[in-house]
């Protein structure tokens, strides 16, 4: 039974990995109706397989959760590879992003269902005001010149924190309006189930990622002019701090229905496959696009060579800015997604020490490799909580633990035989760099290359 | 009348710029003033100041006292991208092209700070973007075909020759459309027929893109071949300026290259 769980696990992780190069393949298709349909047939294909037929479901129940880990997990590493594998800022605070994401969607819709609307409107206006404040404060702050990070940073703060007290007055004002449309959680008004509920589930996930990057960009201006390694440690506080903000929400913060380090349970499990797929192609679309562009192109010099980048005219801070929220937004999305498949989140989940998976798997897949990150992100759920959980259970209670010790020694192997990891710079399909094509030598050059002959015959 | 005074008008002048690390005076009271097309060099011993003369041009340090006006317009304060952007383009002694990136992305880096789509337009991959990256784009292998870097647009930088690898700076710098190019040792580390080679490509950058060049360089057959005015220093101080043949004749300048006496030995 081992050799034959081995044999399906090893099968099942190849078969998605050839998925997922189908999958990017032909998204990278340059006819549109192909690329659409073969979308739709790499949705429908994992849809079928979660189906079930009379009792029969192609993937269980156990290997749909690691689909979902997985595409959420996937979520997340490609927003800390644009952070570290693109721009080099060394970053261990996503997973403290991604907590704030889950705990902010699920906020959201957990009130939703509950009949009471403030999660969606205070959110919803805050992160609103909170983007114009910000906005209109860079404004204003460009017209002068030398103002120190910390300074600015004062400004954005009171800013931020004056529009959140606005949205939160103002959430409470227009709630009652909504109010009866809710209904209660035994008997949902029209706004809290069906069509309603899914779009109100599409505006959380959003406002989430929105929250989370409204954050990032508050702590990243301060932190992000910093050194690498020391913003690898800010980062690293930050996430810590997250966590124990989650631990006593119930307490230090004003919000009883996360309960704190109990867990913070009934939240609506909304997240479908559909939902699933569908933000896990926006986030693999933004970031290809992003880093596909000039704003790409920026943010791989800055990695490169800080001087030079600023020499070449790119302001240098503000594109590792830019990155840092950029990423913490992917990772406010995957939250958000993960948090309504669980329909459970617990403190424990955010701990920083289960944060360095993300970091592992962007150095697995290779820095600086959309692909790599992707397929390590499906790789590694699907091998170390699906298959070695099992395989090791069956060894002993406590023998599952020694995944911890394999993955280590794995990763510590790959690093030595490829450091620049499993797939290097390689990418599958739509993520490659779009070729090209070299000039060829033209007529009539000028005189750099077959000058010197002529001139060294003459002196 | 108007026109004269541009014409006139230095592009850029350095008034009285000092350079404090710390207790260490590294530049002190430097003037230069450089006239619109002007191929001048700056050089001098080791550790002169020559490097952080630049770095004070280009922003990357602030001056400690003195002015630094480029174009009737004070740029000493400025952060050095926006520096850049208003014409100032450098080559670094240590070459720093982008080791990873291709050429071709390497000297397309230089136009970001041009571009004219958003990040909105890449992001929805907007007619826009794609009209803007087109253009960009054949602007990058316009300069690769002039360098004739054009077969090996797509190598990683890191996997140049040297003297490939200097002439992709050069174009990367080019690329960033300058009014006055600083070449920081152009030539350092080239063979002969490198250096040939690199004494026409400067004269030829700048009659085609109409530049001020200025270049710190130790050859001095580059130095003595093709620049018109020559400014020496020392320990932080202008000991010198004139042209090629004054310089060669200044005994402070022997004295300072080859030791005091040598100046009268010679």
């Amino acid at each position: 039974m081992e050799v034959g769980f081995l044999l399906g696990s090893l099968l099942k992780i190849a078969l998605l990995l050839g998925y997922l190069y189908g999958l990017l393949r032909v998204m990278g298709h340059p006819k549109l109706w192909v690329k659409a349909l073969g979308v739709l047939a790499a949705f429908a294909v994992i849809q079928v397989a979660l189906t079930d037929f009379n009792g029969f479901k192609l993937l269980n129940a156990f290997d749909q959760g690691l689909l979902f880990q997985a595409a959420t997990m996937t979520m997340v590493a490609l927003g800390l590879n644009l952070i570290y594998g693109f721009n080099g800022q060394f970053s261990l605070g996503q997973w403290g992003f991604y907590g704030i994401g889950a705990y902010c969607a699920a906020d959201i819709t957990y009130r939703w269902v509950n009949g009471d609307a403030r999660g969606f409107l205070v959110v919803g206006i805050g992160i609103i005001l909170g983007g114009l404040a910000i906005w209109g404060i860079g404004a204003f702050l460009k017209r002068y010149r030398g103002i120190p990070v910390l300074s600015s940073f004062t400004f954005y703060i009171l800013g931020v924190v004056a529009a959140g007290f606005l949205a939160v007055k103002l959430g409470a004002l227009l709630n009652p309006l909504f109010a009866p449309l809710l209904g209660t959680p035994a008997n949902p008004g029209p706004l809290a189930s069906g069509l309603a509920l899914q779009v109100v589930f599409f505006f959380a996930v959003i406002f989430a990622g929105a929250f989370t990057a409204e954050i990032s960009f508050l702590f990243g201006l301060p932190v992000l002019s910093l050194g690498s390694d020391y913003f690898g440690i800010a980062t690293l506080g930050f996430a810590i701090v997250i966590n124990t903000l989650m631990v006593n929400s119930d307490t230090i913060l004003p919000f009883p229905e996360m309960k704190g380090g109990r867990g913070m349970i009934g939240i609506p499990k909304l997240t479908t496959w559909f939902w699933a797929f569908f933000f896990l192609l926006v986030v693999i679309i933004l970031m290809r696009n992003l880093i596909h562009s000039s704003t790409g192109r920026a943010i791989m010099s800055v990695r490169e060579d800080e001087t030079a980048s600023r020499a070449m005219g790119i302001n240098v801070a503000e594109n590792k800015l830019l990155t840092f929220v950029v990423g913490c937004f992917f990772a406010g999305i995957g939250g958000a997604v993960y948090a309504h498949y669980i329909g459970f989140l617990s403190p424990g989940t955010f701990d920083f020490l289960v944060g360095f998976n993300p970091l592992i798997i962007v150095v697995f897949g290779g820095l600086g490799s959309m692909t790599g990150t992707i397929a390590a992100s499906f790789g590694w759920v699907f091998f170390l909580e699906g298959l070695l959980r099992v395989l090791l259970s069956q060894m002993g209670t406590e023998a599952p633990t020694w995944r911890y010790v394999l993955y280590p020694i794995t990763l510590l192997l790959l690093i030595l035989i490829r450091p620049q990891g499993l797939l290097g710079n390689v990418e599958w399909g739509f993520l490659k760099s779009v070729k090209v094509a070299s000039r060829q030598k033209e007529a009539g050059t000028p005189p750099t290359g077959d000058a010197p002959q002529s001139i060294q015959e003459g002196a | 009348m108007m026109e004269n005074i541009l014409q006139t008008s230095p592009i850029l002048q350095l008034q009285g710029v000092t350079k404090f690390f710390g207790g260490l005076c590294a530049v002190k009271s430097f003037d230069l003033k450089l006239n619109k097309g002007d191929l001048a060099g700056l050089i001098g011993p080791n550790g002169a100041g020559k490097t952080t003369a630049f770095n004070l041009i280009t922003g990357l340090y602030q001056p400690t006292k003195g002015e630094i006006h480029f174009n009737g317009e004070q740029i000493s304060g400025m952060d050095p991208h926006e520096i850049t952007r208003m014409g100032i383009a450098r080559t670094f002694q240590n070459i720093r092209l982008f080791p990873n990136l291709t050429v071709l992305d390497n000297v397309r880096i230089a136009y970001h700070a041009h571009i004219d789509y958003s990040m909105a337009d890449s992001i929805f991959r907007s007619p826009r973007f794609s009209r803007g990256e087109k253009e960009l784009t054949e602007k990058a292998q316009d300069f690769l075909s002039i360098f004739q870097l054009e077969g090996i647009q797509d190598e990683l930088a890191k996997n140049l020759p040297y003297g490939e690898q200097r002439r992709v700076e050069i174009a990367r710098a080019l690329a960033c459309d300058p009014k006055l190019l600083l070449l920081d040792e152009p030539a350092a580390g080239m063979n002969p027929r490198e250096i040939i080679n690199l004494m026409e490509l400067i004269g030829f950058i700048r009659e085609r893109f109409n530049l001020t060049i200025l270049l710190i360089e130790h050859q001095m057959r580059v130095v003595m071949g093709i620049c018109e005015h020559i400014t020496v220093m020392d320990f932080g101080e202008v000991i010198a300026r004139g042209n090629p043949n004054e310089i060669q004749n200044n005994p402070q300048v022997v004295e300072a290259y080859l030791g005091k006496g040598a100046a009268n030995a010679a």
